[in-house]
């Protein structure tokens, strides 16, 4: 009559199984197909999903693009790294030369610094190219609380769209090395 | 023939190479659980942010061999001794190949304090999971591979044995249940090995430069084909210990036999690519990998998990109603002996496993919830659920049993002992509540200074709200009273192996650490093989309910699980969206 013994009996798979068991797995089954089709159902209903947009890119381009974003759009710097704050156009907005603009952001992580810092309109929507330099970084947005992966040789590209204002903070939360806990960076959100 | 013992307190047999490895395996889990637990401490009061003890350099240094050493050696080490005992033991059969465990047990040694010796240089402090393009010393990475190479043959010792006890005959009809469970745990193994071989060899590589580059993407895939398969070892053995433990304490019998051996299946089966959990919010992977591989469109292993969860609490309520404790829903519980830390370890450890664990571990590797969880505080709250609690003091309840039977000394200080599931407990419990509410609030995990002073100094300004530092404090309690528990089954463990009164007048000092007891306990003549007693007669299975009060236990945890779960997507609902 034990776990540590053999079964008693030689052909135990064909004994009755006890009535709530049966009742148990099926009410836990019920409940995971829910949890399976949950997920499926939010990419059609739910606005919370990731892109399954990626490119492979090296860091040099990764940053060549990020440069000339941040040099196109400065409005100023901050803090003492003289990181530039840029305020690029949304999906949608009118450019200059007449076209509308296809609302591309970019911001790189490295060794320690989110570059360059975003300043966007609310209630717009951006397509944020995410990639790092060097490491693998945590893109960490507070105190909104969205996370994720940003690996070297990686881009990936999601559409932002966001719906309140404020100053939001991007920490890194892949440890990084020594200097991974000053690796901040910011998104401004105006009205 | 080979020689054993019958331990004559509890009947079990003992072969004597077997019952050497097993101590020595064990000791070896329970000196690099007195590592983690130390630097446990230390990780505890850095993270504590007003008193934030260790410098940068050192927290992170400290946080990859805690890492390690608690999630890794501590426990591998403690299933091997597992291994050998649901083999031999359990099948009472002769250890195959003893030779070859003892290559292995060395091997594990010398991985173990090989990549230990690299991390305290200093030059390692990489994680645990040592995410590339950062690199450790190439011994970093040797030492893993040594330790998993004596980690697999461990588990082909096992496989062996399995063999040999089949050949000879040595048990009749099936194997146990509970070796039924270890097998589930080797085969796991074996493919958690095999990833890790097939990812930290081109690393080490990589670190000696021999190969020039490894793509970050892919090592994350294929680590995590380690990192959580090995997670997965953890589960399958302690269930399996639970099941013992409810054998050994009630002299419970499985409710059915075949109801929690298609569940161990299920985890064969259905396991595999849970690194899938670890990608969720990666470039380059779709969403429909990402779902299709964290769930296997049925969550099967989670129902497994929950199958587990009713089953064994649910065979020891029906041990106890038939001991005549069947007054009410719970009369069966109230009398259980929460006196004895056996059952008090295992017991609290399904509850927290099942309510915590389970429940936070379903809603993290939910493919968008994830968004809401990666890489905060939450993950490391879900994990010591999971393994500091579920494992880790499921395998402190083994050791107060095996202090008798497996090393032949009474346990010191029984008065503590009871005491010290709960404390241990206790202290998780609250460290985990912390560390999960800490998370939501977007604490990051791996973290030195969660008050940025260092980048305020610099000119970029952020603060976490106060209840989130808060809530820090109450995780650094937490972990104080979780190692002054770790402490006291150390002391207990290590002072019973010293000074308990001896059991067998040459259980000496030398036998508490793998030398054989004297010759005359031991016996070559050919033992009973192992069998079950006669058939119950009473019908199984009846149509009222066995185990009520299990049931009503199994339908809060369901009820908690499904209102948790959707207040995490009224969560995630409310963040910008994405797409």
């Amino acid at each position: 009559m034990s776990a540590i013994l053999p079964p008693p009996e030689r052909i135990w798979w064909n004994l009755p199984v006890g009535k709530e068991e049966i009742v148990w797995i099926a009410l836990s089954l019920t409940w995971c197909l829910i949890m399976f089709a949950m997920m499926p159902l939010w990419h059609f209903y739910g606005k919370q999903n990731l892109s399954n947009e990626a490119y492979r890119i090296t860091a040099s381009q990764f940053e060549a693009r990020t440069k000339a974003m941040a040099d196109q759009y400065e409005v100023r710097t901050e803090s003492a790294m003289n990181i530039p704050v840029v305020h690029p156009p949304a999906i949608g907005d009118a450019l200059p030369n007449g076209e509308t603009s296809t609302g591309d952001v970019y911001m790189l992580g490295r060794l320690w610094q989110w570059w360059p810092m975003l300043e966007l309109e609310k209630d717009k929507s951006y397509r944020l190219h995410l990639s790092s330099l060097d490491w693998q970084h945590g893109f960490s947005l507070q105190p909104i609380n969205i996370n994720m992966q940003v690996l070297p040789d990686y881009e990936m590209v999601l559409t932002i769209t966001p719906d309140t204002s404020g100053e939001f903070t991007i920490v890194c939360n892949e440890y990084c090395g020594i200097n991974h806990h000053t690796m901040l960076g910011k998104i401004y959100v105006k009205e | 023939m080979s020689q054993y013992r019958i331990c004559p307190d509890s009947g079990l047999y003992f072969d004597k190479s077997a019952e050497s490895l097993m101590k020595v395996n064990a000791v070896a889990g329970a000196v690099a659980l007195l590592v983690a637990g130390v630097l446990a401490l230390l990780l505890g009061l850095t993270r504590w942010p007003s008193i934030h003890l260790l410098g940068a350099a050192d927290f992170y240094m400290t946080l990859t061999a805690h890492g390690l050493n608690a999630l890794i050696y501590w426990m591998i080490f403690f299933e091997i001794a597992i291994l050998y005992f649901a083999s031999s033991t359990l099948l009472k059969c002769r250890l195959a190949g003893p030779r070859w465990a003892w290559l292995g047990f060395a091997l594990m040694i010398i991985g173990a304090v090989t990549t230990n010796v690299a991390i305290f240089q200093g030059n390692s402090s990489v994680m645990m999971t040592s995410y590339v393009p950062m690199q450790a010393a190439p011994h970093f990475y040797l030492g893993l591979i040594l330790f998993a190479v004596g980690a697999l043959i461990g588990c082909f010792v096992f496989l062996g044995t399995l063999v040999i006890a089949k050949q000879e005959n040595t048990y009749v009809g099936s194997v146990p249940l509970v070796t039924f469970g270890a097998i589930t745990a080797c085969i796991i193994a074996v493919f958690t090995i095999a990833s890790g071989a097939i990812i930290l060899i081109p690393t080490f590589l990589w670190s000696i430069g021999l190969i020039g580059h490894i793509d970050s993407l892919m090592y994350r895939v294929i680590w995590w084909g380690m990192g959580h398969s090995s997670q997965q070892i953890n589960v399958a053995a302690h269930v399996s210990v639970w099941y013992a433990v409810a054998a050994i304490a009630f002299g419970a019998k499985p409710m059915s036999e075949k109801v929690s051996r298609g569940a161990f299946l299920l985890y064969i089966l259905f396991l595999q690519l849970a690194c899938a959990h670890h990608i969720l919010v990666d470039p380059g992977v779709s969403s429909s990998w990402k779902i299709f591989n964290t769930s296997y469109a049925m969550y099967l292993a989670v129902l497994a998990s929950m199958i587990h969860g009713l089953t064994v609490p649910g065979s020891m309520e029906v041990a106890q109603r038939k001991k005549g404790y069947t007054n009410g829903l719970f009369e069966w519980l109230r009398k259980a002996p929460w006196g004895n830390p056996v059952f008090s370890g295992v017991f609290l450890s399904i509850i927290i496993f099942g309510f915590i664990g389970g429940i936070t571990g379903v809603i993290m590797g939910t493919e968008q919830i994830n968004l809401i969880i990666h890489n905060t505080y939450y993950v490391t709250g879900h994990f010591h659920s999971t393994v500091a609690v579920g494992t880790t003091l499921t395998f402190m309840a083994l050791t107060f049993f095996l202090i008798p039977v497996l090393f032949r000394r009474q346990m010191i200080m029984p008065g503590l002992a009871k005491w010290q599931p709960y404390l241990f407990a206790g202290g998780m419990t609250i460290l985990i509540l912390f560390m999960l509410g800490a998370g939501t609030l977007g604490v990051p995990r791996r973290h030195w200074d969660m008050g940025f002073a260092d980048a305020a100094s610099m000119g970029i300004k952020f603060e976490f709200p106060g209840m989130a530092e808060t809530m820090m404090a109450l995780v650094g309690i937490g972990a104080v009273i979780a190692v002054l528990g770790g402490a006291i089954y150390l002391l207990i463990t290590v002072g019973s192996l010293l000074f308990g009164k001896k059991l067998e007048p040459s259980a000496g000092l030398l036998q508490s650490f793998g030398v054989p007891l004297a010759a005359s306990c031991y016996t070559s003549e050919r033992p009973e093989p192992a069998k079950g007693p006669a058939a119950d007669l009473e019908e199984h299975g009846s149509a009222g309910f066995e185990a009520p009060g299990t049931f009503v236990l199994a339908m809060l945890l369901l009820v908690s699980f499904v209102v948790y779960y959707f207040i995490n997507w009224k969560y995630l609902a409310s963040v910008w969206p994405l797409s």
